[in-house]
């Protein structure tokens, strides 16, 4: 049964009528990343200032503290629904920007973003912070000179975070009449049709690894020069050489 | 139910046994996804706590299963175990490996190479070292992972309402089909999010009692 299930979904992947026309893979992939595209711009308009300001002041903390373990405990797919009870399925806009999923997909994306940016600021050596303010610096000066460069890595980390989790769920926007790669999965279901779920999900999960790559790629470009763990690539330092260094605890994924 | 009122009442307590069922059902695949988890992560953990060129592999490993989104996950294993809880286990106890692998070597790196130092001197072996001093000491890490990798799990279990099972996803994903009010799917959200919390006091609760040595120590805020 395999070898003929896997015949049938490079069969699935190679017929030209699955890569042509609205319900192709290209225009899929075009809706799925407008739609989680769109989402994360909302989020870090919403969670970068706000996480840079409790950062920066260290005013409202229990704000994060409780947002962190909350969002955890918030399913994702429940949300959908919640959101489809609130604002209807929106099936006046186009598949790739209905407003329930959207108004799910922000919300997800918002808790790491906004703790690691709080984290990533509250971290600077305070040192460093002070010798910024001797020389005269104000209090702008020092988090867009000093805090801001010295904190990037770790809070494009939780942009990275973010993102992946806005692809990953924006796949579960299609039980909800949403557009994206997750119609191929979730109309497969409806259908019976193996080899198409197995195709989808393939081509979701290779969505979902090529975005944490490439925020990967983005971080360790902004990586201060002088710190060789950044430069290490994705392999990950062993605890015993980042001595004092918290473990870094993910948001689950949709 | 058309015409019925959204706070459909008499449906949410006329179906208290449907509810109670599908919240045990939640807590089950919770509850196992999250014990084979352990079960294959702490051997894990000891490998890669041992020969730290195996660290980096198998928490990459466990990183690329991690990124997977559940539905794809779930989705790609439905041709060949069905739409059935060993699907929905192979998915969940994926998405636990990473959290609780990282957080139990995180543990063991961190026990003091003093405290190590004065077992050896005692005439502990590796094997004594490792039950009687480094697990115990791992402990509060190990538990903090657990807490974490608990949380995760319950909230993907719902989403395997789209395999077939689900606990209260398939209360969410009734009431989305109309098969249920609309009200299920308040009370399937509602009732997943106070099992995360409770279930989180609870373990939280069992370590203060396992670990009374580490009483007042505070978790902080961890970056992901």
């Amino acid at each position: 049964m395999t070898a003929s299930f896997f015949g049938e979904v490079i069969e699935w992947l190679s017929a030209s009528a699955n890569w042509s026309g609205d319900f192709g893979v290209p225009a899929r992939v075009v809706e799925h990343l407008i739609m989680s595209g769109a989402s994360l711009g909302i989020a870090m308009a919403i969670a970068l200032p706000i996480g840079m300001y409790i950062g920066h002041t260290g005013r409202l903390q229990f704000l994060v503290v409780s947002l962190a373990n909350f969002g955890r405990a918030i399913p994702s797919f429940g949300l959908l629904f919640l959101f489809v009870l609130w604002l209807g399925l929106g099936l006046s806009s186009p598949p790739s920007l209905r407003p329930p999923i959207i108004f799910a997909l922000v919300l997800l994306a918002i808790p790491p973003t906004l703790t690691n940016t709080y984290v990533a600021i509250q971290n600077v050596d305070r040192d460093t912070i002070e010798a910024a303010r001797g020389m005269g610096m104000t209090g702008i000066g020092t988090l867009v000179a000093i805090e801001l460069p010295l904190g990037a890595p770790l809070i494009l980390a939780g942009i990275r975070t973010s993102a992946v989790q806005v692809v990953a769920t924006a796949a579960l926007g299609a039980v909800v009449a949403g557009g994206g790669l997750g119609r191929f999965i979730i109309d497969g279901f409806a259908a019976r049709d193996f080899p198409q779920i197995f195709a989808g999900a393939l081509l979701v999960a290779i969505l979902a690894i090529l975005t944490e790559v490439a925020f990967a790629g983005l971080e360790r470009l902004v990586s201060p020069r002088m710190s060789s763990a950044g430069r290490r690539g994705r392999a990950e330092p062993h605890p015993w050489e980042v001595a004092g260094r918290a473990p870094r605890s993910p948001d689950p994924i949709a | 139910m058309i015409g019925a009122p959204f706070w459909n009442w008499d449906w949410l307590f006329g179906h208290l046994d449907l509810i109670g069922d599908r919240l045990l059902e939640h807590l089950y695949l919770s509850g196992l996804a999250v014990s084979i988890g352990l079960a294959i992560s702490l051997p894990l953990a000891v490998v890669a706590h041992r020969r730290r060129v195996l660290y980096g592999p198998i928490t990459s490993v466990a990183g690329i299963l991690y990124t997977i989104p559940s539905v794809a996950l779930f989705a790609s294993l439905v041709p060949f175990t069905g739409l059935s809880t060993l699907t929905a286990e192979i998915g969940l106890v994926s998405y636990t490996l990473l959290i609780l692998v990282r957080n139990a070597v995180t543990g063991l790196s961190g026990v003091p190479q003093d405290v190590k130092e004065a077992a050896r001197g005692m005439g502990y072996n590796e094997r004594q070292l490792l039950w009687r001093v480094e697990m115990p000491l791992a402990l509060p890490a190990i538990i903090a992972g657990v807490r974490i990798a608990t949380v995760t799990t319950i909230g993907l279990v719902t989403v395997t309402a789209l395999i077939g099972k689900g606990g209260l996803g398939s209360l969410m994903l009734g009431g989305f089909r109309n098969l249920f009010p609309e009200i299920a799917i308040v009370a399937g959200v509602a009732l997943s999010v106070a099992l995360a919390v409770v279930t989180d006091t609870l373990i939280l609760g069992g370590q203060r009692l396992l670990t009374p040595w580490s009483r007042g120590v505070r978790l902080r805020v961890g970056a992901s």
